[in-house]
């Protein structure tokens, strides 16, 4: 069966396909339609697949682990940001081993689309010995579900899945399985001990884990995803002037360039050593081809002549940043005699209309907050309150409202990772700040604000603690937030008293009120909690529609 | 064939219900497809832009070389401007001519349009006023879609079927404005 799927969507089907049992996740662009997908699928709800979403990356992985611990197949998916948030379960987990196949999910976001850093999760998978793939194309993405599952059985280890952005957020033709796999039956883990990591059984585990690791690497040089090709024959030795290893979606850049050179295709690791040292003996140069960091460039340049490597780290390929079908292919050409760079005649249209980049009728046109969004009324009334304080300092977080730094608010000072607004308010706050106001969504307060706020309780920081509450996670969409309901409760667990919770509806007409309470909590010497609480224009819209239907 | 296409605007603006069409034609048709979008944080009323690439050999890269696209489909005059250095000399811009203007140093839209007008293959047509004007009020986009038809390469019969099988789900009313709009644009060229 024929679909049009973006690679998000293969994969998900790839996993229904291969017997899943539950996905777990957290939202994150570009990882959040494989969940979406599957939440969608007439399958998955016939098997009464898990789909729900997480409270944040780290719950998620430690439920697929759960599940892989009753025999069954489970699917943990994230942005690259996020497996730093389940990096403890996600390294242990080389240690325990798995019992029912998991395969973790890791969307990279080279360049930055929506994100605060380029890691590469490559690295993740070698430090924690886990076998890693990284596909080429939305059917390699399918296929890959399938091996990654069986693989991991095989192996009784998680496999590590790497994408990047072009890979999850493009679509092509993918051809599927007309019968899809059976879920695996309940059962229970035959080296039960694996799973308890007293220091004894995890020294076992490393020692057994670490040894595996040469086959792990044979198996990559048998693997079919792995494949070392020439174009011509030539005779004797160190023929070809130059020579390419191209990983994931490079690959396709290579390919576009229409380089008719030796090349050496990686999706899946550890690095297979053995193909790279036959295409070494037979180049004089070898370039590098690999979206996000030089993963593969380092350990080559480890093991071979380093003056015979090219790629990121000297200069032949942008240092960071997504790689696109022209700087692969300029590179090459620079490389290469013969080969044609990009199309330079395509820059006189641009002077036909008065230049390019620098032309003055192109004006950027950067994100901003919806009209009639919540988050505007929370800027706008918070920034009215400041201006009566002579060095206030405003803590931001990770979502749509970290778009408030941008004019016309300009209203936060900081945005770091998940929850990091609150503990560096009361960071702040100790060192002697006033007023230090932290502002938080509801999800990723849910996800990782909670911890740092009973923190701020049990010294009561002098913080003021906004959470802006649009009932969802907005930025990725509009999905499911774990806390909706709950977080006046939330916050008396935690100890915020009642006289320093305040619940706002976030409308123009109500700025008085609000800007009111903000004064008072802010001149109150310790932890208060103001939530300020609308739906998000965008699902409030698509519920409305929903209604209407 | 090959069509190399960027579909472009601003998040909102319905570029990727153009490229679900466009997709759905060639699928019907066994081309080959790739289509790079953009999701997350710059649909929040950023510029968006899609790469959509039809072929009947097999399609390397998701992106389209500098140079490379043979039509530009723009639900916005000065986005259009911004992806010209992707466009084939002899390639086609077929682009809304209606600003919008949510930033403050938006530039001179006559200039904007002037600059267009340069250009030796464009179609330039204020779709929010034809949508409004023939009842289609939310098929502007489709109006456009219908305009930049024989850029596109493939049959006007197969386009409307594709709108017909993407719109289905949604009832006959909205099928036929569609199928409408798409005819609309399609008559603006002749």
């Amino acid at each position: 069966m024929k679909k049009l799927l973006l690679g998000d969507e293969a994969i998900a089907q790839g996993a229904i396909d291969a017997g899943l049992s539950g996905v777990y996740a957290y939202p994150g662009t570009p990882s959040t339609e494989i969940t979406e997908y599957i939440q969608g699928n007439a399958l998955a709800r016939e098997r009464r697949l898990h789909s729900r979403w997480c409270t944040n990356e780290k719950t998620a992985m430690e439920a697929a682990l759960g599940m892989s611990f009753m025999g069954k197949r489970a699917l943990v998916c994230m942005k690259h940001v996020g497996l730093n948030v389940c990096a403890d379960p996600f390294v242990n987990s080389g240690m325990t081993g798995v019992n029912g196949g998991v395969v973790v999910l890791v969307a990279d976001d080279p360049s930055m689309h929506s994100s605060q850093d380029e890691q590469d999760s490559r690295f993740y998978g070698k430090f924690a010995l886990i076998p890693t793939f990284e596909p080429s194309s939305q059917q390699e993405a399918y296929d890959m579900m399938a091996t990654a599952f069986e693989y991991s059985e095989q192996q009784c280890l998680p496999v590590l899945m790497r994408v990047t952005t072009r890979m999850a957020h493009s679509r092509a033709v993918v051809q599927c399985a007309d019968a899809p796999r059976l879920e695996n039956e309940l059962n229970y883990h035959a080296a039960a001990a694996n799973w308890v990591l007293l220091p004894a059984n995890a020294r076992r585990r490393n020692d057994k884990v670490t040894a595996q690791q040469a086959q792990l690497e044979e198996d990559a040089a048998n693997s079919k995803w792995n494949q070392l090709t020439f174009p011509y024959k030539v005779a004797g030795s160190g023929a070809f002037p130059l020579g390419i290893i191209a990983s994931g979606i490079a690959y396709n850049y290579v390919m576009e360039s229409g380089a008719s050179l030796p090349l050496l295709k990686i999706s899946q690791y550890p690095l297979p050593k053995r193909l790279v040292r036959q295409l070494l003996d037979v180049c004089e140069r070898v370039i590098v081809v690999e979206e996000g960091q030089p993963f593969i460039e380092e350990q080559v340049r480890g093991v071979f002549e380093s003056q015979n490597i090219l790629g990121r780290l000297t200069g032949e390929l942008p240092r960071t940043g997504e790689l696109t079908p022209d700087t692969v292919a300029e590179a090459l050409a620079k490389e290469c005699d013969g080969l044609a760079s990009t199309n330079n005649s395509a820059s006189a249209l641009p002077s036909l209309t008065g230049g390019v980049g620098g032309g003055s009728l192109i004006a950027p046109r950067p994100p901003q907050l919806c009209q009639g969004c919540g988050h505007r009324d929370v800027y706008t009334a918070l920034n009215e309150v400041l201006k009566e304080y002579e060095n206030p300092r405003v803590f931001g977080d990770i979502g749509c409202y970290t778009l408030g730094f941008l004019p016309p608010y300009r209203a936060i000072h900081s945005c770091v990772d998940m929850g990091a607004s609150i503990t560096m308010a009361k960071g702040a706050a100790d060192a002697g700040q006033w007023p230090a106001v932290a502002i938080i969504g509801d999800s990723t307060f849910t996800h990782s604000g909670m911890t740092g706020l009973l923190d701020a309780v049990n010294e009561n920081a002098d913080i003021t603690v906004i959470i802006s509450d649009n009932l969802t996670t907005a930025m990725t969409g509009g999905q499911d937030s774990a806390g909706t309901n709950k977080f006046e409760a939330i916050c008396r667990g935690l100890g915020v008293s009642d006289e320093h919770l305040h619940v706002v509806v976030p409308l123009p007409k109500n700025m008085p009120e609000i800007t009111r309470i903000i004064r008072e909590e802010i001149n109150y010497h310790g932890v208060s909690v103001i939530i300020p609480r609308r739906e998000c224009i965008q699902t409030f819209k698509r519920h409305a529609k929903e209604k209407k239907n | 064939m090959k069509c190399d296409i960027i579909l472009c605007g601003v998040g909102g603006q319905g570029i990727l219900s153009i490229a679900t069409i466009i997709g759905e034609a060639a699928m019907n048709e066994n081309l080959y497809i790739k289509q790079a979008e953009v999701h997350g944080m710059s649909q929040r009323g950023g510029d968006v832009q899609s790469n959509l690439r039809i072929s009947s050999n097999p399609i390397a890269s998701d992106l389209i070389p500098k140079g490379g696209a043979d039509v530009i489909i723009s639900m916005e005059p000065m986005e259009a401007l911004r992806y010209l250095p992707y466009l084939n000399p002899e390639g086609w811009v077929i682009t809304s001519s209606a600003p919008f203007i949510n930033i403050p140093n938006y530039p001179d839209i006559d200039a904007v349009l002037a600059a267009l007008g340069k250009l030796p293959h464009v179609v330039c047509i204020d779709i929010e006023q034809l949508a409004k004007n023939n009842q289609v009020p939310r098929s502007a986009n489709v109006i456009l879609l219908g305009a930049a038809q024989h850029a596109l390469g493939i049959d006007y019969d197969k386009l409307e079927a594709a709108v017909r099988r993407v719109f289905s789900r949604k009832g006959d009313a909205i099928v036929e404005a569609n199928v409408k709009a798409l005819s609309i644009g399609h008559s603006q060229l002749s």
